[in-house]
């Protein structure tokens, strides 16, 4: 238990996606197995015990100390977790705690009633970092900045293989995932797909580059609107029915009405869209509304229905369409469509265009604002894993620019803990006599090291106030940088004072020449919110 | 002498905006403004400032503030061993071990038949670079409370070195720089790395330099130590390498040199993940040079005080602690305690 708690005590505090990675390979290589195989599902979110509520926890605490001691202590450290596994009375049982894979065995037989009795017994066990990651496991959701997608990547480096390859084979596979390790570690053949409806690993698009565009022969490529939703896989066979994210994550319970009018034996590739095709399809802010969320209200369903709009056939009954032409999964896609409700799937239209100039318009007035660019695909292309350079590619509208003014900057992490690298911008409000800041968008990118410096600089020698490793800087009409930001897009948001929340926001120049007073007004993004 | 026979604890000891003051023997411990005569428990900045007419404290605490404020620190020093004891005017006083830093002391206090011990700031987990810590029975304990919460109970600091050690195999391209206080939780550092088999070079911040060599004068063996500049084999030089310096030379540009730090700190603070994680703290270390909530609430009951006061720090919970175990306790508020030995 001690490995696993130190590794997601690591995971917690690194932010560095190749340290992450290092952590995680490393720790596959030295855990036994099944540990490992457990602490696999436990990052990719695939263990699932009788649950502990928060206040369970709360009681627990109750039993063994001072309701006011443990009040002072929850007061002051602020995560209810780590509170308990911090008071809890004793050291465990050094050199005698229990390893992840009894944690696991007493877990996974505990029903709800009796939980708190087994979590009880393991606290008494455990030590603190230990006790910390089990009351993680049980309260569901480690929050540790590990996506299921980055855990499998780590696999794959730790036995030198493509995430594909794992993905392919992830929903055929249970915990503690022994034939995985096996094979991962050269002892054992690849296991082999048991499961139906599994996950076909996407195939995905290179931004299109000016180079690119000279080079290509437009009568070889067929253009297709970028929708702006989630791109997803929709799988059906001897009556298993799956709608995967594009890493392979299951995402079927949060599109029950999607699945529900899933009636047919494939694999469809497309786009997830809320609406009523093909009149109407709602924004990113719309689909928004449908994410993460653990059940889906009627009312929800009703407002925002889920379908989805299909760019590529996989697989249809028995036949895998993979290693056909572009062209011809194109055909077959066509009439299978035709089959299926109309209201829940529909086919994403092809863009017809005679060169590149042609194109270049398209892109930049597409007829909806749900498009975000232009996919060209080369007609005689197999449809292959991963990110291969030259088949498919996608050609992305230009990015919305604005002009803010940098208001507060914070230390960034690992390399750059020395340098204020992450800022937050705002834009005016208020009467134009008397205007003021209010904050849109925090973005950490964009710049060069050279420009860091000077960014860095700028921040230090205009310091209002510090608040821990955040600093606010000298930010009026008269006296400011402004920053150009590019995003993506812009969605409504109750939880920023502006009301609105950007996608994707970077520094795109810095403005060392134009006055403060001049950068733009709240109104034009919210112009852009409503139209 | 019938009056004293009845003192009450107060009169022998009570705050003054100079600091904690004996009327019997007309001097004041760690007192945060000049006064006439100062007792001082240990060398750290917040409790040793210079200015006092006399100074009385053990030989190592007197050699620390020359050290750091230069000769002329106060007019004349006093020496005092640990367990020798001294009258000052009615008053008799003695240092005993406080096992925090280098020369930190413990004050008891003695007038009218009661004797009173200021704790200054201590610990009672292992550290071979100090005295260790000696409870001394009184009548009323100050005790110090910087981590006087139940939630900060320190783990063994032979683990944290370890977990550094093993993040130093599993990253050797990265540079380790690790955070602690020039005084103290540095050298226990370094010391540490070489209890658990560490013999490579450790390099320092200038600002470690004279306290090291300080230490190792007194018999502290740190093994060979390098200074963290720049050679000229630039970035490179520092890879796989851990680099000790104070906490606050990591923000600063300072800490530019070092190819793709893990930024890490050794402090007590560290046991709380979003102390950590405010701080851009990659690997925190969890080693203390202050009691934590298990050896307070110890050495309370060590002392047998009957009564205990409680200050810099977080004084409730402690006080809340003592009304449970039926014994008097009252927060004694005095200012200008910073927590700089942790």
């Amino acid at each position: 238990m001690r490995r696993f708690a130190e590794l997601l005590d690591r995971l917690v505090l690194t932010s560095s996606r190749n340290a992450k990675l290092k952590l995680m390979a490393d720790y596959f290589r030295a855990a036994p197995d099944p540990d490992r195989g457990h602490a696999l599902a436990a990052l990719t979110g695939s263990l699932s015990f009788a649950s502990v509520k928060p206040g369970a926890l709360r009681a627990l605490g109750a039993e063994r100390i001072d309701p006011v001691l443990f009040a002072y202590s929850y007061d002051y450290v602020g995560d209810l977790a780590e509170t308990l596994s911090l008071v809890w009375p004793g050291h465990g049982e050094s050199g005698n705690e229990p390893s992840l894979s009894a944690v696991v065995d007493m877990l996974s037989t505990a029903s709800r009633s009796d939980a708190p009795a087994i979590l009880t017994e393991l606290l008494d066990r455990l030590d603190i970092p230990a006790r910390f990651a089990v009351i993680k496991l049980v309260t569901g959701g480690l929050r540790i900045g590990v996506s299921a997608r980055l855990a499998k990547q780590a696999l794959a480096d730790f036995g030198g293989t493509e995430v594909t390859e794992i993905e392919e084979l992830w929903h055929g596979l249970e915990p503690p995932y022994e034939g995985l390790f096996a094979w991962l570690e050269g002892t054992a053949e690849k296991p082999r797909h048991t499961a139906q409806a599994l996950f076909r690993p996407v195939m995905l698009a290179n931004p299109l580059g000016d180079p690119d565009r000279d080079k290509l022969d437009p009568a070889d490529y067929a253009a297709e609107w970028k929708w702006d939703g989630i791109r997803v896989q929709i799988t059906s066979e001897g009556g298993t029915r799956r709608i995967y994210s594009r890493t392979g994550d299951d995402v079927s319970g949060a599109f029950p009405d999607l699945l529900d009018a899933i009636d047919f034996e494939g694999s469809l590739d497309g786009e997830l869209l809320v609406g009523t095709p093909p009149e109407e399809t709602g924004s990113f802010s719309d689909l928004q509304q449908r994410l993460n969320r653990k059940t889906v209200s009627a009312k929800m369903l009703e407002r925002y229905p889920a379908f989805a709009r299909c760019y590529d056939l996989l697989q249809e009954g028995g036949d895998d369409l993979r290693p056909l032409p572009f062209r011809e999964r194109r055909e077959r896609l066509a009439s299978f469509i035709e089959g299926l409700n109309p209201a829940r799937f529909d086919l994403s239209p092809l863009v017809p265009f005679s060169d590149f100039d042609e194109l270049e318009r398209l892109r930049q007035s597409p007829p909806h604002s749900v498009i975000e660019g232009i996919m060209l695909k080369r007609w005689d292309a197999p449809y292959v894993a991963g990110r291969p350079k030259g088949p498919w590619f996608k050609w992305k509208r230009d990015p919305h620019l604005i002009d803010a003014v940098l208001m507060y900057a914070q230390r960034g992490h690992g390399k750059r803990s020395s340098f204020y690298s992450d800022y937050t911008f705002g834009v005016w409000t208020g009467p134009e006599e008397n205007p003021e800041l209010v904050p849109v968008g925090k973005a950490y990118f964009g710049f060069t090291d050279e420009e860091l410096k000077q960014l860095d600089k700028y921040v230090r020698d205009n310091t209002l106030e510090r608040f821990g490793p955040v600093r606010s800087v000298r930010a009026e009409p008269g006296h400011g940088l402004v920053l150009e930001v590019a995003f993506e897009g812009l969605n409504r948001s109750t939880r920023h004072k502006s009301g609105v929340a950007m996608r994707f926001p970077r520094i795109s120049r810095l403005r060392w020449d134009k006055p403060a007073g001049e950068a733009d007004r709240l109104e034009t993004l919210t112009a852009m919110l409503n139209g | 002498m019938d009056y004293l026979q009845a003192m009450r604890p107060e009169q022998l000891l009570h705050t003054r905006p100079e600091g904690l003051y004996s009327p019997a023997g007309d001097f004041f411990i760690d007192p945060v403004r000049p006064v006439k005569r100062a007792l001082i428990t240990h060398g750290h900045s917040d409790h040793a400032r210079a200015g006092h007419e006399s100074v009385l404290a053990t030989r190592q605490t007197l050699d620390i503030m020359k050290l750091r404020y230069g000769e002329g620190f106060a007019s004349t020093g006093q020496t005092i061993g640990y367990g020798q004891q001294i009258a000052i005017g009615e008053a008799r006083v003695s240092f005993h071990p406080a096992g925090h830093v280098l020369g930190s002391a413990q004050i008891a206090v003695e007038a009218g038949g009661i004797r009173i011990v200021a704790s200054g700031d201590y610990k009672r987990h292992a550290d071979t670079t100090v005295t260790p810590f000696e409870a001394v029975p009184c009548d009323v304990f100050i005790t110090e409370a910087t981590f006087g919460l139940p939630v900060f109970r320190h783990p063994d600091a032979a683990r944290e070195i370890d977990r550094l050690l093993a993040s130093l195999a599993a990253f050797p391209e990265r540079t380790h720089l690790v955070g602690a206080y020039a005084l103290g939780k540095a050298q226990r550092l370094i010391r540490l790395l070489r209890e658990r088999g560490y013999e490579k070079p450790i390099f320092i911040h200038g600002a470690l330099e004279k306290l090291c060599a300080y230490y190792e004068g007194q018999g502290v063996d740190l093994g060979p130590l390098e200074p963290a500049t720049l050679g000229k084999g630039g970035k490179g030089d520092f890879a796989g390498e851990i680099v000790v310096g104070p906490p606050s030379a990591f923000a600063d540009r300072w800490a530019r040199r070092f190819a793709d730090p893990v930024s890490s700190f050794a402090s007590g603070w560290m046991r709380i993940r979003q102390r950590a994680k405010q701080r851009g703290v990659e690997l925190p270390l969890i080693i203390s040079d202050h009691g934590d909530w298990d050896e307070l609430t110890q050495t309370i009951s060590d002392t047998g005080a009957g009564e205990v006061w409680v200050t810099h720090g977080r004084e409730e919970a402690l006080v809340r602690w003592c009304e449970i175990n039926g014994i008097a306790a009252r927060p004694l508020h005095l200012v200008g305690y910073e927590d700089e030995g942790d």
